[in-house]
């Protein structure tokens, strides 16, 4: 059944803005057949969430197609109005989005979102609306259905949103389902679970799917046909193998190496060509270190309890010394984020003991830590830059604080030399300073991050999912100048993250972190290659492998 | 919910003793002896030696505190010096009037300030949008009595549509009772209706950016079910707020409307205790006033937990 659903005809979209028009789409070209599953794949601002949402008739109001048809069933999608529009949304195409939770109303019971949904198509009475809402929740496996309907969207996890959506989406049966970036922010089990009931529902309904997503492999792994897009055009159009093993454009060179994968290596995420313009890494093995240097830092049975309830972390114990690197990795709620907040002393640890230096410094109370003299030592690059920086501060004044603060130095000319020297050292070109967060791009915000917590040059670097926010390209030069960082100024790094390939890449150890206790620890390379428990295991299998190709997709 | 609203009244508690104290105080922050102030500048100084007698001004002041809250508690507000009748009764005579003008005006500004504010979110930037906005700048600027004689002078002297003044008991029908209240909540409800309609639409305004909105366009919803289901509910915490804020605005503007029209309500029979140095009255009316405030305040903090299901004490 090789039938065209939908055809999308040189496309064009343009969103006016307050600098004028901008065009988001420029000339896109794309078929999907009925019941096939194509993915639509590229970095932040390629534009393919932007045609996900004009063949779905969701664009904002600044949004208008200045050019070409979306056909789907032949008839023009971007000429339909009132009722045929209405028809359109939900019965005929449907779509799911990123950020599940955010995508249901907070304050109406899941159930009743669903036969919402159903209501508008069917004249049926609302207790059969009901009674099909239950039924499509037992469709998409939500464990206790009955239960469940009568739950807000704050009372279920990411991933049971997302399940709650996609009951939303195909509660009319509709021929094409749009998916933006359904699992970008869930945990890599949850991706998982979440993206192979979208695939076997699609399957068993014959519902042609667009996967929208940043993620290559992710995309390579359920889809036959990978559309790749940069800046508003669709740059290369192939199977999965085809793109991984001989990659034609430049742009889809530079991703597929962008792309972490379980043997990659940090000086392999970009390409020939740049490795050479840059010419920037540096590679200098690390020292051994004599035998019985005293660790930098020593973690005892650290624990937190928050009121009445479970403990988010119980006895956790590791060790650190200068310039190694330690991944730290689990699902959400296992307790990282909690551990590294305490080891940064940010929030108060209920039991054991932190050992910086070989001074104790679990005991000073988090909001006092600001006056101990390892303030300094101690930093944290947090999760998104974007949320993380004072938009009301440039970029000159986000770095040049802490060392107004913790190195006493006074504005002036030795303030903006130590600034400058920052911002080289982590590659901000120095004309950016004088800039907001929001007139920088995702990377150099990035970048921002961390030449404030390098300023004062600590010791210790804590990385809460540094990268979790930006695109592959991106991702590979952070990563980069991390390591980098670390070899030359021998900065111990502990890296917080749920993406197993990064973590393998940059950490010379990994600890695996469940329910608040540790699973597994050891050498990365091994721990990952021969995982010891069956939840490393689950967590390894549950990576997006690029090698081991389109796995279902061969299996349909 | 049922032991979290006992446990909200048990916390009022302590408010209205700290009211009650003030309130009783007021005698008392007045320079001079307020056996004095009572008796006026035309007293004998056996008609301030009475007073202080009959009220007990010769007493501690705790112990004239402990009886007066004693008194109230047992439904006793006091007796007027100048018309030597209770203070409930007083109160009494006068409440159905200020509590018929509070709630016309109430209802008619919900009816037309919500629908106007989200109205001009839906149609943010148009024409609709301006002209709605331009309002309530304008509804805004305009005192109460300003408003009160143009609508008096425009629909009861010019058109004759509505009497000029003055005020007709539920009891009596129910359109002689609104046609005398039209004028007054219409210059009442202005302010407080370009306040609602601004908070509704900026609420409105950012509720319609979040996913959810765009989750139920793609459902196929339609615009009604958009604005009023999904929308309007999810922006209802900040408006009930200003409501509940306005509802003090209110009181204030009822002791004006109730002067320029001539309505003989609560706000007029406070002037005129002011007027009288009538304190027993004065007392009264400032605690009935501040026990309803402190009562609405308790009915929106119970009305967000209704409205959303996240709230939780």
């Amino acid at each position: 059944m090789s039938e065209q659903l939908l055809r999308i005809d040189d496309l064009h979209v343009a969103f006016s803005t307050r600098r004028g028009t901008v065009e988001a789409v420029r000339g896109v070209t794309l078929t999907v057949e009925a019941g096939e599953m194509l993915g639509l794949v590229g970095e932040s601002g390629s534009g393919k969430s932007v045609t996900g949402f004009a063949t779905t008739r969701l664009l904002d109001a600044a949004g208008r197609v200045t050019g070409g048809k979306i056909l789907f069933r032949g008839q023009d999608v971007t000429k339909l109005r009132g009722d045929d529009l209405r028809h359109l949304q939900g019965a005929a195409m449907s779509m799911i989005f990123q950020n599940p939770r955010a995508a249901l109303n907070p304050i109406r019971a899941i159930g009743l979102q669903i036969a919402d949904a159903i209501l508008t198509r069917k004249r049926i009475s609302k207790d059969a609306a009901r009674a099909e809402a239950l039924e499509l929740l037992r469709a998409v496996q939500i464990r206790d259905p009955e239960t469940r309907m009568n739950a807000y969207p704050h009372e279920l996890s990411g991933g049971m949103c997302q399940r709650v959506m996609i009951a939303i989406a195909i509660s009319c049966n509709p021929a094409l389902l749009i998916a933006d970036e359904p699992t970008t922010g869930l945990d890599v089990t949850t991706q998982k679970v979440v993206m192979d009931l979208v695939a076997e529902i699609s399957a068993a309904r014959g519902m042609a799917t667009i996967l929208i997503t940043h993620d290559l492999g992710l995309a390579a792994r359920y889809c036959r046909r990978i559309a790749v897009m940069e800046r508003g055009r669709i740059v290369e159009e192939a199977s999965p193998r085809t793109l991984f093993s001989s990659p034609q454009h430049a742009y889809t060179r530079r991703l597929v190496a962008a792309s972490p994968t379980a043997t990659s290596r940090i000086e392999d995420l970009v390409t020939e060509e740049e490795r050479e313009r840059h010419a920037a890494v540096v590679s200098r093995p690390r020292q051994e270190l004599a035998h019985g240097t005293p660790p930098l830092l020593e973690v005892r049975k650290l624990a937190k309890r928050f009121d009445q309830g479970a403990a988010a972390v119980a006895d956790f114990s590791m060790t650190m010394t200068g310039g190694e690197s330690v991944g730290l990795v689990g699902e959400s709620g296992s307790g990282k984020s909690t551990t590294s907040r305490m080891i940064c002393r940010l929030i108060d640890p209920s039991e054991g003991e932190i050992v910086f230096d070989g001074q104790s410094i679990g005991h000073v109370a988090s909001r006092d830590f600001h006056r101990s003299r390892f303030r300094k030592d101690i930093q944290m690059v947090f999760q998104d830059p974007n949320e993380s920086l004072n938009p009301r501060f440039t970029a000159f004044d986000c770095i040049a604080h802490p060392l107004m603060r913790l190195d006493r130095i006074r504005a002036g000319r030795e303030l903006r030399q130590r600034v400058e020297e920052c911002a080289e050292r982590v590659g901000l070109p120095l004309d950016l300073l004088p800039r907001f967060p929001h007139q920088l791009s995702g990377g150099q915000k990035a970048r921002v991050g961390i030449a404030r917590a390098i300023a004062c040059r600590p010791r210790l670097l804590v990385l809460d999912e540094p990268t979790a926010a930006l695109d592959v390209s991106v991702q590979a030069v952070v990563l980069q100048l991390l390591d980098r960082l670390r070899r030359e100024n021998d900065i111990a790094l502990l890296f917080v993250s749920h993406d197993l390939n990064v973590v393998r890449m940059l950490c010379d150890r990994t600890i695996v972190l469940r329910n608040g206790g540790i699973v597994e620890q050891g050498e990365s390379r091994a721990l990952f290659d021969n995982p010891k428990t069956d939840y490393t295991r689950k967590l390894v299998e549950a990576i997006p492998h690029i090698e081991t190709g389109p796995m279902l997709a061969a299996a349909l | 919910m049922l032991s979290y609203i006992l446990r909200r009244i048990a916390s009022t508690l302590p408010v209205m003793a700290i009211v009650a104290l003030f309130v009783f105080s007021l005698l008392y922050i007045a320079p001079g002896d307020p056996a004095v102030v009572i008796a006026g500048d035309q007293a004998s100084p056996e008609d301030v030696e009475r007073i202080r007698q009959s009220l007990g001004l010769d007493r501690p002041f705790l112990i004239q505190f402990g009886s007066w809250v004693w008194r109230i508690l047992h439904g006793d507000l006091g007796t007027s010096i100048f018309t030597n009748l209770p203070v409930s009764t007083m109160i009494g005579q006068r409440l159905g009037p200020t509590l018929s003008l509070m709630m016309v005006t109430l209802l008619l500004t919900i009816v037309v300030a919500v629908p106007l504010g989200v109205l001009a979110a839906w149609k943010a930037g148009s024409l609709i949008d301006r002209a709605i906005m331009a309002f309530a700048v304008f509804g805004f600027s305009l005192p109460v009595f300003v408003v009160g004689y143009v609508l008096a002078y425009v629909f009861a002297l010019e058109f004759e549509w509505l009497p000029v003044q003055g005020y007709t008991p539920l009891a009596q029908g129910f359109w002689p009772w609104l046609q005398n209240l039209i004028l007054p909540a219409i210059a009442l409800g202005c302010v407080y209706i370009a306040l609602i309609a601004r908070i509704t639409r900026a609420t409105m305004l950012e509720v319609l950016q979040q996913d959810y909105i765009r989750t139920a366009r793609a459902k196929g919803l339609g615009q009604g079910g958009i604005l009023f289901v999904h929308a309007l509910k999810n922006a209802a915490v900040p408006i009930v707020t200003v409501i509940g804020i306005g509802i003090a605005l209110l009181i204030g503007g009822a002791v004006v409307t109730e002067s320029v029209f001539a309505i003989p309500g609560l706000g007029r029979l406070t002037i005129d205790a002011i007027l009288r140095r009538d304190y027993p009255v004065i007392q009264g009316i400032v605690l009935l006033f501040s026990f309803v405030y402190v009562l609405v305040n308790l009915m929106i903090d119970v009305t967000y937990t209704l409205v959303d299901p996240r709230i939780r004490y």
